[in-house]
């Protein structure tokens, strides 16, 4: 009957929350208190005029789970839509990093090389430091942080996934 | 905001007025510094009626208790700090039993918020996880639209508690006042009407069952005494047998030869063994609890489950469910009774025949039986004998928690919905005498009885005195085995007789515990002098602390064990030490 041990997926829930004091502590709470995943949380206020924020939120856990989650997420007073942009509909996914690598020589000619590949941008520049902007899928961010660690990687700091599902429809 | 200006009130007398507004007459609470200016408004009028409770926690189990013996909105005051803090136990069992509150704290005012100030708590934080809602109030311009959405939020869908943190500065800062109807609800809108396909597919499987049983909880009570109607009508009409768990008691009548009694941990072997072999199992507004289920993967393994609730979260959350509905179970039933009659839906009766034969036997073991004695006085008969006396009169029941509380549930029997008062969810021992107070004050003229256990009734023992300064006569009905009984048991059954700290130790003398109150006591301790006694109760007009000396080391039976299935149940008179696997004995 229980079915929490089947197989474990990732999804990405998009929800609209009434922009109040305590929306956001009332949504993680609910995930720290009933023992779900967190695996990344954006959130940004995305209509100043109905005060609507949005939060993205990638969370794991088997089907039931992700319906429980859901279903959960639906129930709190200041959500007014949940979307489960994994199922839902196909989904742009975009995460943006800033990344500091520091070097000379060789492995700063190399990261250099590297960003331009990534069509990282350069947004800091010293002589032995780069920071790089760089977005797109959570993939691509893992494997420009991994090329860089050899050449001098320092520090990297990341948004969180923001989505967005394809076509003319809104959530 | 709306555009109806009228005259500026402070925000102590917006509070007053909102309550005024809806509908409210009773308020339980206890003052305190940060509340101050909302007393001083209660001083001023006389329409609201404010008990004094001695405990903040008894304030909330008795607005729980008003709230479930009336279907209203029960409401309470208290001030911050420790206030609040006292208050959280109630907020947690009313959001675990679904019981609609709204509870006012005070706060320090705004400017010293942060600043670790005297009685300062974080009141939202701490009552997030435990309520339906809450609210810091930030503004008094937004007060009067806080406190009627809180009522709204509190009683609509799924009913729960809702906190409203009030400043002290907000508290005498002027504002505009404007009534409930001006309030735009939009955001939260529970569901109401089932799914018409959904329901339609229901009753095609519920008429096609050859095994079926109902399976009812708190949602119906919760849906209001219609939903009760439409549930006997539709049960009738189907001639299927019926269970409910500890919280629905009371929505169909247990006088009834379709009722099995109650299911679940402590339920009789009827109603459980029709859980485990039916083949179509019709829940309604019940959430397949953990004292219902039992070991899950062995849960009513053949069954068809279709699910009616009006909270989404519950449906496929620990069993997976065929058909689910999501909506109020009243409006479902009469949706339900409509297309059943449409579609001249007919059960097969040779099948539900054969199936009540198989009930029948299961009846006849007799699962609720226990051995009687001439000499000490045994705890199910002493319910046995307290029904017999007042079931003529306009009774309400609570309980506390433990052995007493499912004794209660077992051997009290209810006609009528909103007359049993427990603590499901949660268990929290304490609850039954201020439930009492609360069910007092809504029904002045009944009978309201607390089934007490010694251990729990001293945990909120200080509400005797909230009982006779409003000469409130609840009568505490203490089923006195001198132990934690069901802690007891379990160390009994589970833990090799180890009896680590569930003697009643050092107990008070009840009697003269209420006479010190200023209540009356008596005392029971053999069965013949029981009925009279009992009669003496239900004749003093005040309150009155019954001490029923009950056998000390009776079990509750029949019992599920922790990890077991319903067919493993263990009956009264069976052998005693239970294999429960390691798994099972870290259950609770
Ligand atoms: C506040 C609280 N603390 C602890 C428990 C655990 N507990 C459940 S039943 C029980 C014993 C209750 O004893 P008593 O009130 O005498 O009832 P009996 O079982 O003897 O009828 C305890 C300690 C609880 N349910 N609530
Ligand atoms: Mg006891």
């Amino acid at each position: 009957m229980m079915m929490n041990d089947r197989s474990i997926e990732a999804h990405t829930l998009s929800v609209l929350v009434e922009n109040a004091a305590g929306v956001l502590a009332r949504v993680i709470g609910l995930f720290s208190g009933r023992g779900y995943n967190i695996e990344s949380l954006t959130v940004a206020e995305v209509d100043g005029e109905a005060h609507m924020s949005r939060i993205t939120i990638v969370t794991s856990g088997s089907p039931m789970v992700i319906e429980q989650i859901k279903a959960q997420l639906s129930r709190i007073v200041p959500v007014s839509r949940v979307t489960d942009l994994t199922v839902e509909a196909e989904a742009i996914e975009r995460e943006m990093a800033l990344v500091k690598v520091a070097g000379t020589g060789e492995k700063r000619v190399e990261a250099l090389r590297v960003s331009e590949s990534f069509r990282a941008r350069v947004v800091d520049t010293t002589h032995e430091s780069f920071v790089f902007e760089l977005t797109g899928a959570k993939t691509k961010i893992d494997a420009f942080v991994q090329l860089m660690r050899p050449l001098g990687l320092k520090e990297v700091s990341r948004t969180g996934i923001a989505a967005i599902a394809r076509g003319p429809e809104a959530m | 905001m709306s555009d109806q200006k009228t005259d500026q009130m402070t925000g102590a007398e917006i509070v007053i007025k909102a309550l005024k507004d809806q509908g409210v007459e009773h308020i339980f609470g206890y003052p305190g510094g940060a509340v101050l200016p909302i007393y001083d408004e209660i001083f001023k009028q006389d329409w609201l009626h404010h008990i004094l409770v001695r405990h903040e926690q008894g304030a909330a189990h008795a607005a729980e208790g008003y709230a479930r013996s009336t279907g209203k909105c029960g409401v309470l005051l208290v001030t911050s700090g420790p206030g609040a803090t006292n208050a959280v136990t109630g907020l947690t069992d009313a959001l675990m039993d679904s019981i609609p509150l709204v509870c006012i704290t005070g706060q320090v005012p705004t400017h010293l918020i942060g600043s670790d100030a005297f009685q300062e708590c974080d009141t939202v934080g701490i009552t997030r996880p435990c309520t339906k809602h809450n609210y810091l109030v930030k503004s008094v311009d937004d007060l009067a639209e806080i406190m009627h959405e809180a009522f709204y939020i509190a009683t609509s869908g799924r009913p729960g508690p809702v906190v409203i943190d009030i400043p002290k500065d907000i508290q005498f800062a002027p504002g505009p006042y404007m009534s409930p109807e001006k309030i735009s609800k939009a955001s939260y809108q529970p569901p109401k009407k089932g799914d018409l396909n959904g329901i339609r597919e229901a009753a095609e499987l519920i008429a096609s069952a050859k095994k079926p049983v109902f399976y009812t909880g708190g949602g119906v009570v919760n849906a209001g005494p219609v939903a009760s109607k439409l549930l006997r009508e539709f049960v009738g009409l189907t001639g299927y047998p019926i269970t409910s768990t500890l919280m629905g008691l009371g929505a169909f009548p247990a006088s009834d030869n379709q009722w099995l009694g109650m299911l679940g941990m402590h339920g009789t072997y009827e109603a459980n063994m029709a859980m485990h072999d039916c083949d179509v199992m019709i829940n309604i507004g019940a959430r397949f609890d953990d004292r219902i289920t039992g070991r899950l993967d062995a849960f009513s393994p053949n069954s068809k489950k279709i699910h009616v609730d009006i909270d989404p979260s519950s449906i496929n959350k620990t069993v997976h469910v065929d058909v689910p509905i999501v909506g109020d179970v009243a409006h479902v039933l009469e949706d339900m009774i409509r297309i059943w009659k449409e579609t001249a839906c007919s059960p097969d009766k040779q099948a539900i025949s054969d199936w009540w034969q198989e009930i029948e036997g299961w009846r006849k073991v007799n699962s609720l039986g226990f051995e009687q004695s001439d000499t000490i006085i045994k705890p199910q008969y002493a319910v046995q004998r307290l029904y017999e006396l007042s079931k003529d009169k306009d009774v309400y029941i609570s309980t506390e928690v433990g052995q007493h509380q499912m004794w209660a549930a077992q051997h009290f029997h209810f006609e009528e919905p909103n007359r049993w008062m427990t603590s499901g969810g949660l268990g929290t021992m304490g609850y039954g005498l201020p439930a009492a107070i609360g069910t007092q004050i809504a029904h002045p003229e009944a009978l309201v009885i607390d089934i007490a256990g010694e251990a729990s009734v001293l945990m909120n023992m200080q509400e005797m005195s909230t009982a006779v300064q409003y000469n409130l006569p609840v009568k505490i009905f203490i089923l006195n085995n001198e132990y934690m009984g069901m802690v007891r048991q379990w160390q009994q059954l589970l833990h090799g007789g180890r009896y680590s700290h569930s003697y009643s130790e050092a107990l008070p003398d009840f009697v003269k515990l209420a006479e010190a109150y200023g209540a009356t006591g008596i005392r029971a301790t053999n069965p013949g002098e029981l009925d009279a006694a009992i009669t003496q109760m239900l004749d003093t007009p005040g309150p009155v602390i019954f001490d029923c000396v009950v056998s000390k080391d009776e079990n509750c039976f029949p019992m599920i064990p922790s990890g077991k299935a319903h067919n493993e149940m263990i009956l009264a008179g069976e052998p005693a030490d239970v294999e429960v696997s390691e798994e099972g004995k870290a259950l609770v």
